[in-house]
């Protein structure tokens, strides 16, 4: 299960950045998760929970938002949202499509007390 | 309380070791692929074919991904190669320091050729980049054609299928036209080999594959 070394990375980057903004304490942990990368947002979560549990993250909130995919096609231009697993263009019926998002695994803020 | 904009990348470590093993193997000159599939599609038993056929005219190594044992090391131990066992102890995937660790033991200016074989797994590993050049997905014609639709990462950041034990097409459900139509939907780029790790059926085209990866100046 790699939800386990996904929670770990993200909680050091919490304590990455709590140091160098020397703040102590975490609300809010807001990660975004491509729907393309193969996390699972309810054992991500529970991860978290068990690696945070009785330290300084203890009880701040991990927030998950999941991000759509989303392509280009590099045939006719257009933008659309693939039915995923397949990537077709819907207007010409392309395959050469472009992902412009959903491959995202960020830590992209933090709710501090200061 | 006041809100910090941080967008850093969850596995920006794994990522830049990725960067520095790529960076190293580029300098030995040397290929890596890393193979993947799900437990028992045959990752060991084409690389064994495999070195039958190469480690006589090339420098070949392997590094072994295993949850719990060393069978795997042992089985390709025989065929005369270095070989490195990682046992990721429950880890269900390999990450770009664990590759990093194991191939301290070969000399790398003195391989042609290196191959990975990841932890059995068509989910995790797709995420962890290890450094390697291609990355081999191998599916077996015991499993359903429908796997490309069910695991579509890995199929997106493969650069090459491998359908595997087409020697038992007469006896399973598994139409290959199927698996590869699936396959090619989600990954229009995708290279197709055809073979069987067993009888060795459909093996010449993938070792000419191989062989032309390798730098010329070695050969
Ligand atoms: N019939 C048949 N069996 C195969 C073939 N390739 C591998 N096997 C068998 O499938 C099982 C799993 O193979 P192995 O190489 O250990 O799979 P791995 O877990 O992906 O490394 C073994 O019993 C192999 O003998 C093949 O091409 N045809
Ligand atoms: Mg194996
Ligand atoms: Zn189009």
């Amino acid at each position: 299960m790699h939800e386990m070394s996904v929670a770990q990375s993200i909680v050091q980057i919490v304590e990455e950045v709590l140091q160098e903004q020397k703040a102590h304490r975490v609300l809010k942990v807001v990660v975004r998760i491509g729907e393309l990368v193969a996390v699972v947002p309810e054992s991500l979560q529970f991860c978290y929970r068990a690696i945070t549990e009785g330290t300084e993250l203890g009880d701040s909130e991990l927030v998950i938002q999941t991000v759509p995919v989303r392509a280009v096609c590099q045939a006719c231009g257009r933008e659309f949202s693939p039915e995923t697993p397949f990537f077709i263009c819907p207007f010409c019926e392309s395959t050469r499509v472009h992902l412009l998002q959903g491959q995202e695994l960020q830590v992209s803020e933090l709710e501090v007390e200061e | 309380m006041k809100v910090l904009t941080v967008e850093r990348k969850i596995l920006k470590k794994n990522d830049d070791i990725a960067a520095e093993n790529r960076q190293r193997f580029k300098q030995a000159n040397l290929t890596v692929l890393n193979l993947l599939s799900s437990p028992g599609a045959g990752k060991t038993t084409l690389l064994e074919r495999t070195l039958e056929k190469l480690a006589n005219r090339y420098r070949v190594a392997v590094v072994e991904g295993d949850v719990q044992t060393d069978n795997d090391a042992r089985r390709i131990a025989k065929h005369h190669v270095p070989v490195v066992q990682v046992v990721t102890r429950g880890g269900c995937h390999l990450e770009a320091n664990l590759v990093q660790e194991a191939v301290a033991n070969f000399e790398l200016d003195a391989l042609d050729l290196l191959f990975i074989e990841n932890v059995g797994n068509l989910v995790c590993p797709a995420n962890y980049d290890l450094g390697e050049n291609l990355k081999v997905v191998i599916i077996s014609t015991t499993e359903g054609d429908d796997k490309p639709l069910k695991y579509p990462p890995m199929f997106r950041v493969a650069h090459v299928c491998v359908i595997n034990k087409i020697d038992l097409l007469p006896y399973v459900d598994f139409d290959i036209q199927k698996a590869r139509d699936y396959a090619r939907g989600i990954n229009p780029d995708l290279r197709f080999f055809e073979l069987s790790a067993r009888t060795g059926e459909g093996l010449e085209d993938w070792i000419r594959w191989l062989e032309s990866l390798i730098p010329k100046s070695t050969a």
